[in-house]
């Protein structure tokens, strides 16, 4: 059999940080960061008789992604204690859902290649994060920063209805979308605000029998995400076609050498033991509550779209590109107000912005400018005052050092020669350098136009006003 | 008369009458407990200069006519797994011989705005489980009426001490009887709330869903105010019931006529001691002589209890236990190679064999597959349990029961016999597995002098009435008269 005989099935797990100002079960500040151990209390330090209270926001935020992500909110729902031990566990329990989670029977809808998908949405619950150990590099030992223990999670559980690290890549690119729009998150993998548990099998297509399936966990990059998950399928189409059988492990994903470890197989699975938390009453939401909360959801990508190419024209693929990320559309709406030029706008984004961040591995919120300087890039090159070529510097340097492109151009003296003397001067030095183009292009040979209008470009380092060149370069040949 | 022998009323009219000064109140307890504590070991831990400081504190604000809460400068003891900021609360257990709270409980807020004085820290079985404070991992408290015989528990160090005068008032607590047998066994007056009455923050987790603070006092007048300080909304429990703080004593009222009181009389049958039921139906003989009607009823469902309890209460405390692991606070093993060996030689060393048992049992329950086997069908027996109750006040305004099967027992009895001890609180348990408010009175002494306590219980946050009720008994009785004799001990 070959590879392409094979299809591999994704299940995902993921784990978002909630922005509320404190932590699930108690006052301290969620902010990330900090000297170790600063931002907790008795409570999150779980010392002998401390109890726990629930966070009212930290179900609102759940209910809000529940509702943006089309689940169904539950009405009656509970916290429940999954008992096990480590370090970065202070009580000896987390605080989790078990089986009556906030939201479930969900979905989010992917892009793929030539369609869209729906990806079903298993659960939604809330959970406290755990803290932290920082393993000496000495060997002297492993600290515990419980700074981050009781921060507020949702876990976001899919149903394995991904069939590629394409569409997985789309998939949470999708829901950290959804997230962000919602604003119950920042979303912010580098801080660890955003990982994912990914299970991964293999089976033979056709099949209607799952494969046994391994599990890689908290994965907290795109890139380590999608090399993960090629890496896993491979290995396990591997074993099969050797003839042999798949383990239930759980894997570590290791970036460096590219390669999954086994840490744990399905012996060694822990019983958590899981029970509803006796110092928690259960949570019940009544419809009005869901329904007010429901009210207060911002526009939603689908409908962010049709209204961008009923209002502004853009076309299908650029209102999907520009709506991909919050901070992408909203970037738009500021910019299209300063210079009500949308489709030049989404050109921008679409091309050299995206480009940029691409070049540079970043994500769309770390834009170091905003949405009115974009607009007012484009108000300039629609006013003349630059080219397309200088404002594409002036892109480069708004990423660099963060300043208004009007104080970028004055700054570097980019503002492009319109004024009629200056570039009849340049024309005219021009042509006489270049008789033989003269010659050729009276002969004819059009294309002579454009080099004569690249050397006039070329001595005045692209300010001279491309437009003006033209006809002047027209009028003079013409003579 | 000392000053340690008056009750807490009685105290206070002193001090208002400017009779006495809370000095001397707290310097009597602290003779009190130098003469008798060697005997009695009661407490675990004295605060004795910083209670003096406060009672002067409180004499010279009293002097200058500062407005004062009505109990401010009085005394109190309280059991070892309530957190008082700055002291040690070490549960009776090596796991926290050296713990000291950064916190204060919610109960010892309250008593704090009322500028109560705390005495020190009292004996209790490890971590609350057991009947008979032998469990305490450092000293076994004796029963000031005969000190071979156990105190009773878990709040065997707050009965003995309030029976022996060694504070005027105590506060315990109470998951399956841990304030009324103990109270039961000394001679006085032990109540446990209803669940949800008085805030469980700051209260070191035994059972979560059936611990309750309570008092234990000299008689049911202190109960009732003791129980106004300290119970009420707090926001910091979320199982607290949304009930305002309220004037207990104004329950106080000497009558019962019309009361409707049922004898379940499956707590007067097989187990029961003879003497303590012969007790019991001579308490009901003087409810009805007092104008209240008694009627004999049943719970059978409450056979269930015990084993209900010992699911749910184990489970719970398997749970609340394993932040005792060694890693941020409280005993850590010095024999160790890994965090495997942390973990496993912390808790093996730390915890003592009741606690253990306790564990293991709960974590069995939980594990999957025994799950729905024990802990959810122990759920909903609960259930059942609390509707046969339901029940039982449609009909009545009180129930009356032993508090305990028998009077005190020796020490070592039942202590290696741990099935036997989970017996003596047959009459206690099905309280906290309904969630309802208990209160045990002595009544008499049996046969070889050691007090005989009744129980009565109510409906959920009908404490008036058991207040009412339990008052009026005392009103028209005299077991106060009985003393203590602080026999025995020379074993």
């Amino acid at each position: 059999m070959s590879r392409d005989d094979y299809e591999v099935v994704i299940g995902l797990e993921v784990h978002c940080e909630l922005s509320t100002k404190t932590k699930i079960f108690c006052s301290c500040p969620t902010e990330f960061g900090g000297e170790p151990n600063t931002h907790c209390c008795p409570i999150c330090m779980a010392m002998p008789g401390t109890l726990p209270v629930l966070n009212e926001k930290v179900v609102e935020y759940a209910v809000k992604a529940g509702l943006a992500t089309n689940c169904k909110i539950s009405q009656n729902s509970k916290n429940d204690r999954k008992n096990y031990f480590y370090p970065d566990l202070p009580k000896a329990y987390q605080i989790s859902q078990y089986d009556m989670p906030l939201c479930y029977e969900g979905y989010v809808t992917i892009d793929t290649e030539d369609t869209e998908k729906k990806i079903r949405l298993t659960r939604i619950h809330i959970e406290e994060d755990a803290g932290k150990l920082n393993h000496d590099e000495y060997g002297r030992g492993s600290f515990v920063d419980l700074n981050r223990a009781g921060v507020p999670l949702i876990e976001i559980v899919s149903e394995p209805d991904l069939r590629s690290s394409k569409e997985v890549d789309s998939y949470i690119r999708k829901l950290k979308s959804i997230l962000e729009y919602i604003e119950v998150s920042d979303c912010k993998m580098q801080e660890g605000s955003l990982r994912a548990d990914v299970n991964v099998s293999v089976r033979k297509k056709g099949s209607k029998e799952f494969g046994t399936r391994t599990e890689m966990k908290n994965m907290s990059s795109f890139r380590s995400i999608v090399r993960a998950i090629d890496y896993e399928a491979e290995r396990q189409i591997d074993i099969l076609e050797n003839g042999g059988v798949i383990e239930q492990e759980t894997l570590r994903w290791d970036d460096i050498s590219g390669k999954t470890f086994s840490m744990r197989n399905k012996e060694d699975a822990q019983d958590y033991r899981y029970f509803p938390d006796p110092d928690l009453v259960a949570i019940k939401l009544s419809d009005e509550y869901i329904e007010n909360i429901r009210k207060t959801l911002p526009e939603l990508p689908e409908s962010r779209i049709k209204r961008y190419i009923a209002d502004f024209e853009l076309t299908e693929k650029a209102a999907k590109f520009v709506t991909a990320s919050k901070y992408y559309s909203n970037m738009f709406e500021e910019a299209i107000k300063e210079c009500n030029n949308p489709k030049a706008v989404s050109n921008w984004i679409m091309s050299d912005v995206a480009r940029i961040l691409n070049e540079e591995d970043k994500e769309p919120d770390e834009i170091p400018f905003t949405g009115k300087d974009l607009g007012e890039l484009v108000s300039l090159i629609d006013k003349g005052t630059i080219s397309t070529a200088i404002a594409k510097k002036v892109l480069e340097e708004m990423f660099k050092n963060p300043e208004v492109p009007s104080k970028i151009i004055e700054a570097k003296g980019w503002v492009q020669i319109s004024d009629e003397g200056a570039i009849k001067e340049v024309v005219m030095q021009v042509l006489e350098a270049n008789p033989q183009s003269v010659a050729d292009y009276k002969a004819g040979k059009d294309k002579a136009l454009g080099f004569l209008v690249g050397q006039a470009m070329k001595a005045t380092k692209g300010k001279a006003n491309p437009q003006m060149l033209n006809k002047m370069f027209l009028e003079e040949l013409k003579k | 008369m000392e000053l340690y022998e008056f009750t807490v009323h009685e105290l206070a009219e002193k001090l208002e009458k400017k009779e006495i000064t809370s000095e001397e109140i707290t310097k009597s307890y602290f003779k009190r407990i130098k003469e008798r504590d060697e005997k009695i070991k009661a407490y675990v831990s004295t605060l004795e200069e910083d209670a003096i400081k406060k009672a002067k504190e409180i004499d010279k604000a009293r002097k200058e006519g500062k407005k004062l809460g009505k109990y401010a400068g009085i005394p109190i003891g309280i059991k070892d797994n309530m957190c008082i900021d700055g002291t040690k609360t070490t549960c009776s257990s090596k796991m926290l011989e050296n713990f000291v709270a950064p916190y204060n409980a919610t109960v010892i807020e309250k008593l704090n705005k009322e500028d109560i004085i705390y005495l020190g820290k009292l004996n209790m079985d490890e971590f609350a489980m057991g009947g008979s404070t032998e469990y305490s991992a450092f000293f076994k408290t004796s029963n000031p009426w005969d000190l071979d015989r156990v105190p009773g528990g878990s709040s065997g160090g707050s009965a003995a001490a309030v029976a022996s005068d060694m504070a005027p008032w105590a506060l315990g607590s109470d998951t399956g009887g841990s304030i009324r047998q103990p109270s039961s066994l000394c001679g006085v007056v032990g109540l446990k709330p209803t669940y949800g009455l008085v805030s469980r923050y700051g209260l070191v987790a035994f059972a979560s869903s059936l611990d309750q603070i309570g008092p234990i006092t000299k008689d049911v007048e202190d109960s009732a105010i003791l129980l106004s300080l300290i119970s009420g909304h707090d926001e910091k429990d979320t199982t607290s019931a949304d009930i305002d703080a309220k004037d207990y004593t104004k329950a106080l009222i000497n009558d019962v006529k019309g009361m409707k009181i049922g004898i379940p009389k499956e707590y007067l049958g097989e187990g029961i001691n003879k003497e303590v039921k012969e007790a019991i139906l001579e308490v009901a003989k003087k409810y009805e002589e007092m104008g209240a009607t008694i009627e004999e009823c049943s719970l059978d469902v409450g056979k269930y209890a015990t084993a209900v309890y010992y699911i749910i209460a184990c489970a719970e405390a398997s749970s609340n236990l394993g932040r005792f692991d060694g890693i941020r606070y409280g005993y850590r093993t010095k024999n160790f190679k890994n965090l495997n060996d942390i973990y496993r030689n912390s808790r093996s060393e730390g915890f003592g064999p009741e606690v253990k048992r306790r564990i293991i049992l709960g974590t069995y329950v939980l594990s999957s597959g025994y799950y729905d086997a024990y802990y959810k069908k122990a759920q909903k027996v609960r259930t059942i349990i609390k509707e046969a109750y339901d029940e039982l006040f449609d009909k009545y305004d009180l129930l009356l029961t032993p508090t305990s099967p028998t009077t005190a027992f020796k020490k070592g009895e039942k202590s290696n016999n741990p099935l036997e001890m989970y017996l003596a609180d047959i009459c206690t348990v099905p309280v906290n597995i309904a969630g309802l408010p208990g209160i045990s009175v002595p009544c008499k002494l049996d046969s070889q002098g050691l007090p005989i306590g009744f129980q009565l219980i109510a409906k959920p946050f009908a404490e008036e009435t058991l207040l009412r009720a339990a008052y009026t008994y005392e009103q028209n009785t005299n077991f106060r008269e009985n003393k203590p004799t602080f026999k025995g001990g020379n074993n």
